[in-house]
């Protein structure tokens, strides 16, 4: 039963072909066998879940409960859970039990979902491997010598092995959609304002957004019609009515205009991974679709404007670690300034430190104006491009990422390198859009991903075009070979 | 742009990290790889255009009513502090 989406094992549920209990007794026994290859989760929560799947056979039994009522489901580490250890990724709040749930987590809860445990991922959020976890790094189930992606590395692995169904993940600049990538899985970042953040651990709080790591664009929009919607705690969503992304499915393609990104093509591109992405586009024809070439002459910008805003706004962020009120404290502090200083250097990951220290440094005077103004002007002609664009254009589609999954230490060293991963994925964050990683094929075995982005709060386009390609292709239910 | 131990070291006071000195040279180089990076935005002509701090057009962050919404759940919040006595966070000694 682990190999049906999350759609029909929420439709057997109801139709009581099988008890939730049965269902999360089934992944838990998943998630344990796979723990030391994976390493896919920080905590599981076995004993809350199953108290939790009995609860939810009750309100079936009665005819009630919510649209995910009973299914099994996950969290990256970065949404506060109630009553459950949220590290983060951290060693920072490797003990932190959070005093309240996170808005996505308590929407899900009361669609019915139960949740299995929190995933593991990069520290803070802040990298493209899984390798800068505190907790160690999640390994590929397509070959557990690469990485899993990042940040969401936990999540996607999860669902790629089929030990969740679906999982909730965020992005910053890529978090959902590299790993999707990776992992062969689909995630969507839906637009900036969509998803109430609170109780989601900050980053950079002009980018991150929370969305959904599923098997399948429906899955994602079964999940995301109960996560998405308005907040008044987040200053940053927005009141805006949400359309139900699960009847939005199934729209004919014909007389949609796609655009395909120049820019993405021109360099650095595997050739491989390339032929999958042209293949899909030829799908998207084949089902009525126009597809032309658009260029967005400033992205090529989007990496250097990204390491300047996201470190400014973690070194912003971050400032809040400080010893005293939670998180890591240092042993016998001399005095406040030590207490600062070496609980935070004690707390946090080599990673984290660069992102701080860079942000501190793109902040501190003298250089406010070079750096960080400097990249919010290029930000507005980035996002203009994106407008522009979207004149012409429904979707814009192109690689997800410029390579297939790689081996783990193969970027450690030189953080440049790592963070170029993220070229292709960083536009969508500087503009707010909603994106999506699509499974597109297999570049030398390894799976390709097809991105789709739209404008401002057009989930419903994108998650329908990825269903109608899903509809004509079945890379999304490829298992890898050790899970299947 | 190549960043001397000195500037290194005084990023790391104000982001209030400790550095250990053998792991000095390894910051200092990566993060002056990180400025030479950000360093190409400085090709961008950018001349009348104004700084983007909210990537949604014309929306900016809403204020809320200044009107007391939480109850005091101190003893909640508390439990994960470090060091906590008579509901008052500690700290070492700060005014001699």
């Amino acid at each position: 039963m682990y190999r049906q989406t999350l759609t029909q094992l929420a439709a057997d549920l109801r139709a009581r072909r099988v008890s939730s209990v049965e269902l999360v007794r089934a992944f838990l026994a998943r998630i344990e066998a796979s723990q030391r290859d994976l390493n896919a989760f920080v905590t599981v929560t076995a004993e809350q879940a199953l108290a939790q799947a009995e609860a939810a056979d009750r309100a079936l039994a009665a005819g009630r409960g919510g649209a995910l009522e009973g299914v099994p489901f996950g969290h990256k580490d970065l949404f506060c859970t109630a009553g459950v250890r949220t590290t983060c990724g951290s060693r920072m709040l490797e003990r932190f039990i959070s005093p309240y749930d996170a808005a996505v987590v308590s929407r899900l809860k009361a669609a019915g979902a139960v949740m299995l445990g929190k995933l593991n991922m990069d520290e803070f959020a802040m990298g493209s491997s899984n390798e800068t976890s505190y907790f160690g790094p999640v390994r590929n189930p397509w070959n557990r010598a690469l990485v899993p992606g990042g940040s969401s590395g936990g999540s996607a692995a999860a669902v790629a092995a089929r030990l969740l169904p679906a999982a909730t993940a965020t992005d910053t600049g890529g978090s959902i959609r590299q790993p999707a990538a990776f992992c062969g899985v689909t995630g969507i970042k839906p637009t900036y304002g969509r998803v109430s953040r609170y109780g989601m651990i900050a980053f950079a709080s002009s980018l991150d957004q929370a969305g959904v790591i599923a098997a399948s664009a429906e899955d994602a929009a079964r999940v995301l019609r109960e996560m998405a919607g308005f907040d008044p705690r987040d200053s940053t969503s927005v009141d805006a009515p949400v359309p139900d992304y699960l009847a939005g499915l199934d729209q004919p393609l014909s007389g949609l205009k796609i655009g395909v990104l120049k820019e993405f093509f021109d360099t650095g591109l595997d050739a491989a991974y390339e032929r999958c992405v042209r293949e899909a586009l030829q799908v998207f024809e084949r089902l009525g679709a126009s597809v032309r070439e658009v260029s967005l002459p400033n992205i090529p910008l989007s990496v250097p404007v990204y390491y300047v805003v996201a470190p400014a706004e973690c070194s912003s962020n971050l400032a809040r670690y400080d010893g005293v009120r939670f998180g890591h404290r240092c042993a016998e502090a001399r005095d406040l300034e030590d207490l600062y200083k070496r609980s935070r250097s004690e707390g946090f990951g080599a990673e984290v430190k660069r992102r701080i220290m860079t942000g501190t440094y793109v902040l501190s005077a003298g250089y406010y104006d070079a750096y960080y103004l400097k990249a919010q002007r290029v930000r507005r002609l980035i996002a203009a491009d994106f407008e522009r664009a979207f004149g012409e254009v429904d979707l814009l589609m192109g690689p997800t990422t410029p390579t297939a999954a790689f081996e783990l230490g193969a970027k450690v060293a030189d953080p440049i390198t790592m963070y170029l991963n993220d070229i292709y994925t960083i536009g969508a964050n500087l503009a707010g859009l909603p994106a999506m990683s699509v499974p597109c094929g297999f570049a030398a075995g390894l799976p390709a991903g097809l991105q789709i982005i739209g404008p401002h709060f057009a989930e419903a386009r994108l998650l329908n075009a990825a269903h109608r390609y899903q509809r004509e292709t079945d890379w999304h239910l490829r298992i890898p070979e050790a899970y299947a | 742009m190549a960043l001397t131990r000195e500037q290194v070291e005084n990023i790391a006071h104000l982001a209030r990290l400790e550095l250990e000195p053998a792991e000095i040279p390894r910051f200092q180089q990566n993060l002056s790889s990180i400025v030479e990076f950000i360093g190409e935005l400085e090709r961008a002509e950018t001349a009348g255009i104004a700084p983007m701090a909210h990537p949604l057009p014309g929306l900016t962050q809403r204020l809320r009513p200044d009107a007391v919404t939480e109850p005091d759940e101190r003893e909640l919040y508390q439990q994960n502090a470090p060091q906590v006595a008579a509901g008052l966070y500690l700290v070492p000694k700060v005014i001699e």
